[in-house]
């Protein structure tokens, strides 16, 4: 006869339970009784919800052997000498038991709690419930200012109410952070138009003409409100428990021991309704532990809980917050920088060696390193740590780098030893990275540290480099993706090396880059001219060379965005960027541009991007060269060259630097005598100053040297590449630069002189090309088969005046982060 | 299980080989449909399940280890052809349909459970 289990509760841990369970031994005949009218779903990406995100998408739930869900039926008591459990229609007899009902959300004592318009924040239906109460509605209440009250402050913000957060203790995520943390917590959850007010607890909630007022501990402080969230913690749904006689923990949750077996040996509890030796986990990956520590046990193996790390990051609301370790020990150190919003604080032992623990709130970068190293030597000097600097610092073998799978840094260098390339390997071998994710950045610094050298290979289909594959398609002449392939290649491509051909093919003036073989190539931004948006629409950026404009064309713009109804922007590169263009709308919007004198500005491509210029001598009463006309000079010359990454450039009229030539790919900035530039600088993610390459020369050498430095640049950069890297990668700097451009030590000057004539001579606006041409114009559709509907599942919303992508207002600012605790489990004796 | 209903969509020759494009069924479904560089003809779901676009007929087809996929022109992951599955996080995938080529028509089994090769 097949043993019979049964499983109070189909909720996050109750559910990893069974998919353990029926992996492991599949002989258990399983009945699950689920209170909630749908199975298991993922509570801890609840706020999704309100993302757009349907119950469906949230499922955890599939069809598993041996498993009978009885969904909408709650067990409503145990028999533990019949061992048989019941709920309202039926009678379970089981050999096995266990408990996993999770907890429910406390609400204190309070009149007026139960009346309409209350809610608390637990499942699926507690946020239908508020998302139907707040339709129409103006403003909420959030009680509670922890983990959960601010993502029930979010979502209140998401359904657009104006929203409040009251919390009892004296600062935010008290639990987490010291009041220094929940500080710059609140100033950053403030400036999101959110309320907070700390020290403060409700006492009183009454109806008053259809809405609701809190009165608070605080004299005269009260709250008129629509609608009123509790947030303001959690407690074990023990009570059928208690209710047959099995032992509870002093302050509640089902005791058990550390293989989760409580005072019934027959009976297991699991998640947060246990109270393992006493303590209660709320968070999903202690749960998950314990499941697999029992489904073990059923299968006759040892495992005990293996204890679990707090540590936490998450994003809340966009704001990076952190904690590892101890919260508090001999000494601690502090960082505040209420400017930028960031504290850091790391608590260390009392020779101030040993890191014990620390938090770090608005930003983050440091937390995977530091939470590492709890435990072992402080990874860096204080200040830099502190200040979230540049750390230089090895970890300790024994630390734990990914600590949601317990992977520590030996696993991770042996994998790496053993033939481990990359990321996606190392996921694969050990686990690291695969939860939360992360640790990803510290996996990324030890495969450099393990000596990998990262293949230059372009992907699986070319094993050459991008400038090795720049070299043949020059020196054969290839003109097609299909025979480079076929004669150097292998497999049919992937979105990696055919768009990195496409670009070689068009920086060496291979005709229009949608014409024949080419157009297939291209990524959607290049196929379609335009920027691809997170709602399937484009945007649009007519070049204006230099920043400079006539008031007649401003009017076109405006007038072409109105008609079309585009969200207008001017964009940090010196031109006017409208959004939300319908890709059947593209031709019509660009015919008018084009009649009117634009060109494209391939804010698309990896491309030329703009030549910003300042007012210079024109205006300015120090510019000493005319750092408008050379910009527009440059912008026309180098306009449409296609390069590895895209190219900026920036023209100033004296050293005031007043258009940030020395932040750019290339930056010329005026002198008494001529020009100075700079090249290999960059914005972005990495800033760079750029390097002086050549000073005070006239207009024909500084347009030389840039023409040559460009040419090189697309010949032997990789794939994806800024010029800053490709400067600082180039052995012996630049110097060597100088050498080969500027005194054609590798005598190939006039070759990069030819290749540039031939862009300049070639260059035809892509946009022209493609509306004057029917055939490429065909693709630019909706649907094939019914050319003349918009997609119908794209909408609109007003705010500020504009159009933007529907639910802009509601996109969430928090993305609910699994957090940091080892599920794995230690098995003893084997 | 029910008997694909098949919807003409356009001609074959319409489409570019190693490219997508949309297609507007009966009830409202969008699918994405691509021709390969052999002639081959694969029908997914329009929608990417990551942002919740309607785009994935726009996104670069190739092949990863053999296996024949689309990107996603949004965030770049990469769904399998033939199963729909998302390579890069297997408990997502698109929905597949069955598609055909009669008479130099492309058609498209408009009943969504029709799996490719059902
Ligand atoms: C529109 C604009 C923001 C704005 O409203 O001001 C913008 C918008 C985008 N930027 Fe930018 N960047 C814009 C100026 C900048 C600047 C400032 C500048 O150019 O002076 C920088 C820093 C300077 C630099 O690049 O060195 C900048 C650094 C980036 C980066 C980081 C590059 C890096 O090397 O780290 C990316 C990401 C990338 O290219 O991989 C990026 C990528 C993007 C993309 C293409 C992201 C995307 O793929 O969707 C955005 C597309 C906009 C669209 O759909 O039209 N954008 N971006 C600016 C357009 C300027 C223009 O007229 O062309
Ligand atoms: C909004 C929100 C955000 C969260 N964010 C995070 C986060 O970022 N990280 C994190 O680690 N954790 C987070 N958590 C906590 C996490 O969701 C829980 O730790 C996890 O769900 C616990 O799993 P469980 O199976 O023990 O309990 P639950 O998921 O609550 O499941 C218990 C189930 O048992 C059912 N049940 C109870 N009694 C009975 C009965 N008598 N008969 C039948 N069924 C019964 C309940 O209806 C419920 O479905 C969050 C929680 C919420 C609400
Ligand atoms: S860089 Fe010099 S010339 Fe140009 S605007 Fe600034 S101060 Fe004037
Ligand atoms: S996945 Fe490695 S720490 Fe979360």
């Amino acid at each position: 006869m097949s043993k019979r289990l049964v499983v109070i509760g189909d909720g996050m841990v109750g559910r990893r339970f069974l998919e353990a369970v029926t992996q492991r031994d599949p002989s258990w005949d399983v009945t699950v009784l689920c209170e909630e009218p749908r199975p298991a779903y993922d509570r801890v990406r609840l706020s999704a919800f309100f993302d757009g995100v349907s119950a469906e998408e949230l499922s955890l739930a599939s069809d598993l052997p041996g498993v009978e869900v009885r969904l909408g039926e709650p067990a409503v008591a145990v028999d533990r000498d019949a061992k048989a459990v019941r709920s309202e229609s039926g009678e379970y007899p089981y050999d096995k038991l266990v408990f996993a009902t999770g907890s429910y959300a406390f609400v204190p004592p309070m009149e007026g709690a139960d009346l309409d318009g209350v809610f608390v924040y637990r499942t699926i239906e507690d946020l239908e419930s508020i998302k139907a109460h707040a339709e129409g509605r103006r403003h909420g209440v959030v009680i509670g200012g922890g983990l959960l009250g601010l993502e029930a402050a979010n979502a209140l913000k998401l359904l657009g109410l104006e929203t409040q957060i009251v919390e009892f203790a004296p600062w935010l995520m008290a639990r987490q952070l010291d009041e220094a943390g929940g500080g710059i917590l609140k100033q950053h959850i403030e400036k999101l138009g959110i309320k907070v007010d700390c020290g403060t607890g409700g006492s009183r909630i009454e109806a008053v003409d259809g809405r609701l007022r809190m009165e608070t501990n605080r004299d005269g402080v009260a709250f008129d409100t629509d609608l009123i969230v509790f947030a303001a913690g959690v407690r074990p749904r023990d009570q059928l428990a208690r209710d047959c006689g099995i032992e509870v923990g002093e302050r509640g949750g089902i005791l058990t021991d550390l293989s989760c077996q409580t005072s019934d040996p027959d009976v297991y509890a699991i998640g947060e309704v246990a109270a393992m030796e006493g303590m209660c986990y709320g968070l999903v990956a202690p749960g998950y532990s314990m499941a697999e520590v029992v489904a073990d046990r059923l299968a006759g193996g040892e495992a005990t809980f293996p204890g679990a790390d707090m540590s936490t990051k998450l994003k809340l609301l966009g704001v990076d917050v952190a904690q590892f370790g101890a919260f508090d020990g001999p000494l601690a150190t502090t960082y505040l920088d209420p400017v930028n919003g960031t504290y850091a604080k790391l608590v260390l032992s009392d020779d101030a060696t040993t890191l014990l623990g620390g938090m770090l709130v608005g930003n983050a970068e440091p937390y995977p390193l530091l939470r590492a190293s709890v435990g072992g030597k402080v990874p860096g000097a204080l200040a830099d740590l502190l200040s979230g600097g540049e750390v230089d610092a090895a970890l300790p073998e024994g630390a734990q780098v990914c600590s949601c799978n317990a992977v520590t840094k030996g696993e991770i260098m042996g994998a790496i030893h053993e033939g481990c390339h990359d990321v996606a390997e190392l996921k694969a071998c050990t686990k690291a990275g695969t939860s939360c994710g992360s640790c990803i950045p510290m996996l990324k610094q030890l495969l450099t540290e393990g000596g990998v050298e990262v293949s230059k290979a372009v992907c699986e289909h070319f094993a050459q480099s991008r400038a090795e594959l720049f070299d043949i398609v020059k020196v054969t002449g290839i003109t097609t993706f299909s025979e480079l392939i076929a004669r150097y290649g292998a497999g049919v491509g992937c979105d990696l090396c055919k768009p990195t051909v496409a670009s070689i093919l068009a920086s060496l003036s291979n005709g229009h880059i949608l014409e024949g073989e080419q157009a297939a190539l291209q990524d959607t931004n290049d196929h379609f001219l335009a920027n691809l948006q997170r709602n399937g629409t484009y945007s649009v950026v007519p070049r204006i060379p230099g920043g400079e404009i006539t008031p007649e064309k401003l009017i076109v713009i405006g007038e072409v965005a109105k008609e079309f109804d585009l969200y207008t922007k001017i964009t940090g590169g010196q031109r006017i960027d409208m959004f939300g263009a319908r890709v059947e709308d593209l031709p019509k919007i660009w015919r008018k541009l084009v009649d009117a004198g634009f060109e494209s500005g391939h804010a698309y491509g990896k491309a030329l991007r703009t030549v910003k210029s300042c007012v210079g001598t024109d205006w300015c009463r120090y510019g000493v060269q005319d750092s408008v006309k050379m910009a527009i000079d440059l912008e026309l010359r180098y306009r449409g060259l296609r390069s590895p990454h895209k190219l900026k450039s920036a023209v100033s009229g004296c050293a005031r630097e007043c258009a940030e030539a020395r932040g750019k790919d290339f930056g010329v900035i005026a002198t008494e005598h001529g020009w100075n530039l700079y090249v290999g600088g960059n914005g972005g993610f990495t800033p760079r100053h750029a390097d002086l390459l050549l000073s005070d020369v006239d207009t024909e050498t500084l347009v030389r040297t840039i023409d040559r430095f460009l040419m090189f640049y697309i010949s032997t950069a990789d794939r994806l590449q800024r010029t800053s890297k490709w400067v600082e990668g180039l052995e012996g700097g630049i110097d060597y630069l100088r050498e080969v451009i500027v005194d054609d030590r590798l005598g190939i000057c006039a070759e990069l002189d030819a290749l540039m004539e031939k862009h300049v001579e070639n260059y035809a606006d892509e946009w022209k090309g493609v509306i004057d041409d029917p055939e490429k114009l065909q693709r630019f559709v909706s649907f094939v088969n019914a050319p003349e509907t918009p997609d119908p599942s794209i909408e609109f919303e007003t705010v500020r005046g504009q159009k933007f992508p529907a639910g802009t207002t509601a996109r969430s600012h928090a993305a609910p982060v699994a957090l940091g605790i080892p599920v794995t489990l230690r098995s003893e004796g084997k | 299980m029910t008997e694909p209903r098949f919807e003409s969509i356009c001609d074959f020759d319409l489409l570019i080989p190693g490219r997508g494009a949309a297609a507007l069924l009966g009830d409202g479904t969008q699918v994405a449909v691509f021709r390969l560089h052999d002639d081959s003809l694969y029908a997914v779901s329009n929608r990417d399940p990551f942002m919740r676009a309607n785009v994935i007929s726009r996104g670069i087809v190739g092949d990863r280890g053999g296996e024949p996929v689309v990107t996603s022109p949004l965030l770049k992951q990469a769904f399998s052809l033939k199963s729909g599955v998302c390579l890069d996080d297997e408990t997502v995938a698109l929905e597949v349909f069955a598609v055909e080529v009669v008479d130099g028509a492309v058609r498209v089994g408009a009943v969504s459970e029709v799996k490719a090769g059902a």
